[in-house]
């Protein structure tokens, strides 16, 4: 399986290592870090309203935060060519606490996602919202490119196993992000349009399959009562009622901070974390939503574009799945809060209150600083 | 793996990329757009509707109930009142533990099973931090005795609501009815807004005809409330108005006199005064007690004053209708004078009965010896029946009719309390349209000494007595003085109505019945002769007896043999002082026998304490 880009890249590699542990050169992006800073400012901002200022919540979403970014910039500072050599044995990990967590797994919220090891509680998806882009793109990336049709059948497995196993747990919103993570390494990786089109095809049939025998009830529940919300005001639906009132009722320039009745008066449920998008429509109306979505594609923007400029199809491949992941969780839980998306549980990208997501998220971009600043060096 | 071995190309990598790339470029930004919008359709075009939603989201209106209007007499004794009633009410998070505090507070004070299970219910449809009652009508002992065991019970407190309260119990409930809580039938035709935080409402009497007035007006609290329904602040408030407070015509103490008076008899008192139409008593007994309506009235107490044969319930004065007897003799003298049909000092022989020209039947007198030779003045004093058959006849009923009529009987009133009945004043018409049958002669007869067909009210005869005294002035009955409005502090008097006069040929005629009927009372022979006696002012009446039981032919009627409650009612009827009348009554007593012996007496008690007494303050 040996060519011989794979030996210019291993040689690249001990070039750079060489490079690294003598340069005193910080690995940190600007744009990337400006962005993300002040992203999660407005996160604190519209926090302290929607915990109804807590700021024990401040506290706790600061700490994590600092953990998270702390993580990024660690990450930022290995160089691609060591991330990409853990690749498969990350994958492989993964794969085996999975396994793990399926048998032995601590119950959560009806869910079983969580490994206790004893001094501390670990999501093995978490590890996986990486591991599965990284495991893709080292496999596709010592291939040639568009992939052949059986590189795609295996790469379709690997992605197809831990997304099965994690919505086992159940836990449809991390399943299907991780799906959607292998398969934008598939698409930047040139998936023939004609397996594309046949995909979208057949994903009808398949959706009623999974529907009828892979969905659990309360998966069934969101579904149907994001079809139609006001069938069930008080249940299911409240949620999504409770939402599109928030966020209508701001109009184009808000309550204003702190002033958002729905999520103050505790009709807007889950208002701190994955509704939090609400609070913000309801406090800063249109022009802020516009605010926030334009910072998110300016991060998207930039991944896009430290993607094109790597020199290397794996970093390729693994940047533009990462900063693609990224909108699709923006607009994923956009999209549910605004009523056009079922409720599937995906948090806001820094905004929404919560730890784990929020250091897997860094550690991508972390990744992708890495990318971008490594390449500066190598391109000298 | 060797068959089909291709070279890795960066290059053609690296545009395959870029292109894969610009398709994503071009995917997240046209996302993105769906986003923006659903965000302007959410927040622009729908914001007026989401924005309502948030509104109804987080204010509740809560009602608040004026304080209904005070009731006075016309001497300001307080008929009506508010009182607060005391009850425990619960709010069941502050209470640790339900079951065992119901438990040790059923051993202070009486708590039923029925408490407990309409405490449980209630339970349900209320917010966990809101008040539940558990007990109403606590007794002052109860209240007392929950006080000092308050520490024991957390959750549970003292609540204190307004309860409509008739501190003169029984005597005013013909005239104040009552009030009791708002029954289905009642909310369809209120004004829902205006009711919202009402729970009573005015029934009969009274409080029926001036519920409007009484009610006030309705204040509302708009209060922000958080998802479970807890109330968070004030946002703003418009304070109820409370009712208006009236000043009823009445006098208390003359209205408990003359209930007095009647004793244990069932009957009916109306005294007003003639001059502008103020209701100064209007009794009917039995009475009962309106306080027990209020708080809601128990099955078996209800069914118990239903089911009375004495008809508690039932307002005399204003439904009750009864043959006026021969009260009706003043006014059939007076039709005679009117229309030349009877000369004032031409006399007739009673022999004691009459009998109409080929017809055997005999029309007894009451004095079955006859009294001899009778002029108008004497047969309305002694009360003779033949001179009355004699003229009814010569009138005939169309006369009688149209005569009778002026003097309001056969019609309502028009008193501002509801229920009130128009008796009947028959006439050709009205028997064929209700009996299909023609009008005999001998019907003409019975209907001019008052019996018959004839029917009046307590009510209907006061007034037709009060024309009698203000010599053709019509007067329309009233309750209500004036009016309070507490919030202004202001008084509106209501000026009386006098619905016209009724002018006479020859109005000497007044004179020569009222001259007839102060013999009644003051004449040496007159039927009411006993209370005559003795009186600073001059009395003028007229006693009646209506029959309640027909009595055959050559039968005679021996009251001790007549079931009590099929002997004669009795009544009567006066103004005085006569020359200057300021009181004109009518008393019936239910199976009193005759109105001489036990209706008269009752009359003369209510004038004697409303003239003397005023003649009193007067002098002061």
């Amino acid at each position: 399986m040996l060519n011989k880009q794979y030996d210019v890249a291993k040689m690249n590699a001990q070039h750079e290592s060489g490079r690294i542990f003598s340069s005193r050169r910080f690995h940190i992006d600007a744009p990337l870090f400006y962005a993300l800073v002040l992203l999660s400012l407005v996160g604190l901002a519209i926090l302290y309203s929607s915990s109804g200022q807590d700021m024990d919540s401040i506290v706790k979403q600061l700490v994590r935060l600092a953990a998270a970014f702390f993580a990024m910039l660690l990450i930022a500072q290995i160089p691609p060519h060591l991330i990409r050599y853990w690749a498969p044995l990350s994958f492989a990990i993964g794969l085996i606490l999975l396994i793990f967590v399926l048998f032995f797994g601590e119950t959560g919220k009806g869910a079983q996602r969580w490994l206790d090891l004893g001094f501390f509680r670990f999501q093995p998806s978490e590890l996986m919202k990486l591991a599965v882009p990284l495991m893709i793109a080292w496999y596709l990336a010592d291939r040639t490119l568009p992939p052949q049709f059986k590189h795609v059948i295996i790469s379709t497995l690997m992605i197809l196993i831990p997304t099965v196993l994690i919505a086992k747990q159940p836990d449809l919103g991390t399943a299907l992000l991780i799906c959607a993570s292998g398969i934008f390494v598939l698409l930047f990786a040139g998936l023939s349009w004609r397996i594309i089109c046949s995909v979208v095809v057949l994903a009808v049939p398949l959706a009623w399959a999974v529907w009828r025998f892979a969905m659990h009830e309360y998966q069934r529940n969101r579904v149907l009562t994001f079809l139609n919300p006001e069938n069930d005001p008080l249940g299911s639906g409240y949620h999504i009622i409770q939402s599109k009132i928030a966020i209508g009722s701001g109009g184009i320039y808000g309550k204003g901070w702190l002033n958002g009745t729905q999520s103050h008066l505790e009709f807007l449920p889950e208002s701190s974390t994955d509704f939090i998008f609400a609070v913000f429509s309801e406090e800063f109306g249109l022009i802020g939503t516009l605010f926030l979505l334009s910072l998110y594609l300016y991060i998207v923007y930039r991944g896009i574009y430290i993607a094109t400029q790597a020199q290397h199809t794996f970093d390729r491949l693994l940047a533009g799945s990462l900063i693609l992941t990224f909108f699709f969780y923006v607009f994923v839980n956009i999209g549910m809060v605004i009523g056009i998306l079922p409720v599937v549980g995906l948090p806001l990208p820094l905004i929404s209150y919560g730890g784990t997501s929020m250091v897997t998220l860094m550690l991508g971009f972390g990744i992708l600083m890495s990318i971008q600043t490594h390449r500066k060096l190598l391109s000298k | 793996m060797a068959q089909r071995f291709t070279l890795k190309d960066p290059f053609r990598e690296m545009q395959l990329f870029n292109n894969r790339a610009v398709f994503a470029l071009v995917l997240i930004t046209l996302f993105t757009f769906i986003l923006i919008g659903r965000l302007v359709y959410l927040q622009i075009f729908y914001h007026e509707h989401f924005s309502t939603l948030s509104h109804e989201n987080r204010v509740n209106i809560v009602p608040l109930p004026p304080t209904r209007g005070l009731i006075y007499d016309r001497n300001g004794v307080l008929l009506a009142q508010n009182l607060p009633a005391f009850g425990i009410e619960v709010i069941p998070e502050q209470v640790p533990d339900l079951a065992t505090s119901l438990k040790t507070l059923a051993s202070i004070i009486r708590i039923e099973q029925d408490d407990i299970d309409r405490f449980h219910r209630l339970r349900k449809q209320k917010k966990a931090f809101s008040s539940v009652p558990l007990r109403f009508r606590l007794s002052d002992e109860e209240v007392a005795l929950f006080a000092v065991n308050r520490h024991r019970f957390p959750g549970f407190d003292v609540v204190a609501r307004l309860m409509r309260n008739y501190p003169l119990k029984n005597t005013t409930v013909h005239t104040l009815g009552f009030v009791g809580r708002i029954n289905v039938n009642e909310m369809r035709t209120l004004d829902s807004s205006n009711y919202s935080g009402t729970t009573h409402i005015g029934k009969i009497g009274i409080e029926k005809a001036y519920e409007e007035a009484l009610h006030g007006t309705v204040g509302v609290k708009h209060v922000e409330v958080n998802a479970t329904g807890r109330v968070l602040r004030i946002l703003k408030q418009r304070h109820p108005q409370p009712g208006k407070n009236l000043i009823l015509t009445i006098d208390a103490e003359l209205q408990r006199a003359a209930e007095q008076a009647l004793g244990e008899n069932r009957g009916a008192i109306v005294a007003l005064n003639p001059n502008n139409g103020d209701i100064l008593a209007l009794v009917s007994t039995p009475t009962y007690d309106p306080n027990l309506f209020v708080m809601g009235i128990d099955k078996t107490t209800y069914g118990a004053l239903q089911n009375s044969p004495d008809r508690p319930l039932f307002n005399r004065a204003l439904r009750g209708q009864y043959p006026p007897g021969s009260t009706i003799k003043p006014f059939m003298g007076l039709a005679g004078l009117e229309y030349n049909k009877i000369e004032v000092n031409k006399k007739i022989f009673c022999p004691g009965w009459f009998s109409l020209r080929g017809d055997a039947h005999k029309y007894r007198d009451w004095k079955k010896t006859g009294h001899g030779q009778v002029n108008l003045n004497k047969a309305i004093a002694e009360s003779c029946d033949v001179l009355f058959y004699d003229l009814s006849l010569t009138l005939g009923i169309d006369l009688i009719h149209t005569f009778l009529g002026q003097f309001g009987f056969g019609k309502t009133t028009g008193i501002d309390l509801t229920g009130e009945q128009p008796a009947l004043l028959p006439s050709r018409k009205w028997k064929k349209r209700v009996k299909n049958q023609i009008w005999y002669p001998g019907e003409t007869l019975i209907a001019g000494i008052g019996q018959g067909y004839t029917l009046t009210t307590p009510l209907q005869l006061a007034v037709a007595s009060a024309m009698l005294a203000n010599k053709g002035k019509k007067i329309k009955p009233r309750m209500v003085k004036s009016i309070h409005d507490p919030k202004t502090n202001t008084t509106t008097h209501i000026a009386p109505v006098s619905p016209g006069i009724l002018h006479l040929e020859n109005p000497n005629n007044w004179n020569i019945i009222t001259a007839a009927m102060i013999d009644v009372v003051h004449g040496k022979r007159g039927t009411a002769r006993k209370i005559g006696k003795n009186t600073p002012y001059i009395i003028a009446g007229k006693t009646g007896t209506a029959q309640v039981f027909g009595i055959k032919q050559d039968e005679e009627y021996i009251e001790e043999e007549v079931a009590l409650r099929l002997r004669d009612h009795a009544l009567f009827i006066a103004f005085a002082p006569a020359d200057a009348p300021e009181i004109a009554i009518s008393v019936i007593v239910e199976n009193g026998g005759s109105g001489s012996e036990t209706a008269a007496p009752v009359a003369r008690k209510i004038m004697d304490l409303y003239l003397l007494k005023k003649n009193k303050n007067n002098a002061k």
